[in-house]
């Protein structure tokens, strides 16, 4: 008897479940648009901030996939929510050094446009 | 239900927020957009249940990250300046790579993605994230922890040995 009560209680949980489930689908799309935003951004733009803060949205779109396939495809492990959590470590050391870079470059030219810092020798 | 609707205002708000960010020809409105793009994501963390990776996105990106880049917008450039006008030679390449990656990003994802997964609401409870960033077991990551100290350690040097005067 336990055990078909407990059949019925597994049935109507799953129920509930795909009422509040969203498709894994959905996730995956809002992180392409957010990627390729962050393409469009990295080859339109001039200023070097704007192409770091597209690279900023193609990193989080990345970070949004890993957590999102681990919790959709093996919700026992939790890989991909550490991978995550080092990604974003790693992408904020290299912000802040890359904008330590961006503000030497604007001391010493005056210009932060990519086409027209083309002199290295400070 | 509840979560349905939340995940669907998330959505439109990262992909409005997203594509205005890279257009937009004001920096510091572009900086904004991106932290509400930023915020967005921590709050889908919270829809899938990860609790802490919310609170770090929120911690590390919208409370250190978007401060320098403030920072640096206001150090390098003046209120109100727009980026310079970027020619159509520019954004006609851009937008053709960015609109041919997402059909086909699109295309593979509507047909190969396993369509039935579902999610499962378990909370990752904090003692088991602590016991796993402190243990050299199979599934626990002390090495890259202890290696993310080592870089942070070296940016922070390198930051201040880019940034002094000379």
């Amino acid at each position: 008897m336990p055990e078909s009560a407990d059949f019925i209680y597994k049935v109507e949980f799953n129920k509930q479940q795909i009422m509040n489930n969203i498709p894994l689908i959905a996730y995956l799309t809002v992180s392409a648009v957010m990627f390729f935003a962050g393409i469009y951004g990295f080859l339109s733009r001039r200023n070097m901030l704007t192409i770091l803060m597209s690279l900023e949205l193609m990193l989080n779109a990345a970070d949004l996939n890993f957590a999102v396939f681990n919790k959709y495809l093996y919700p026992g492990q939790s890989e991909g929510a550490f991978f995550t959590l080092f990604a974003i470590g790693v992408s904020a050391a290299e912000t802040a050094i890359a904008i330590a870079i961006i503000i030497n470059i604007y001391r010493n030219l005056k210009n932060i446009y990519v086409d027209e810092v083309n002199k290295m020798k400070f | 239900m509840a979560g349905q609707i939340i995940f669907y205002v998330l959505a439109i708000v990262i992909i409005v927020f997203s594509i205005l960010s890279v257009t937009s020809r004001r920096i510091l409105r572009a900086a904004t957009y991106l932290l509400f793009v930023l915020i967005a994501t921590a709050g889908l963390y919270l829809l899938l249940h990860y609790q802490f990776l919310a609170a770090v996105q929120i911690g590390v990106y919208a409370g250190g990250i978007m401060v320098l880049y403030i920072f640096s917008i206001l150090l390098t450039s003046h209120a109100g300046d727009k980026t310079k006008r970027v020619s159509w030679k520019r954004l006609l390449p851009a937008g053709f790579a960015a609109i041919v990656g997402f059909l086909i990003c699109g295309h593979i994802i509507l047909h190969n993605v396993y369509k039935i997964a579902e999610i499962v609401p378990v909370n990752t409870d904090m003692k088991k994230v602590g016991l796993a960033l402190m243990g050299t077991d199979k599934y626990q990551y002390l090495l890259p922890f202890e290696a993310i100290s080592v870089l942070l350690l070296a940016c922070i040097i390198g930051g201040i040995l880019i940034a002094r005067k000379r």
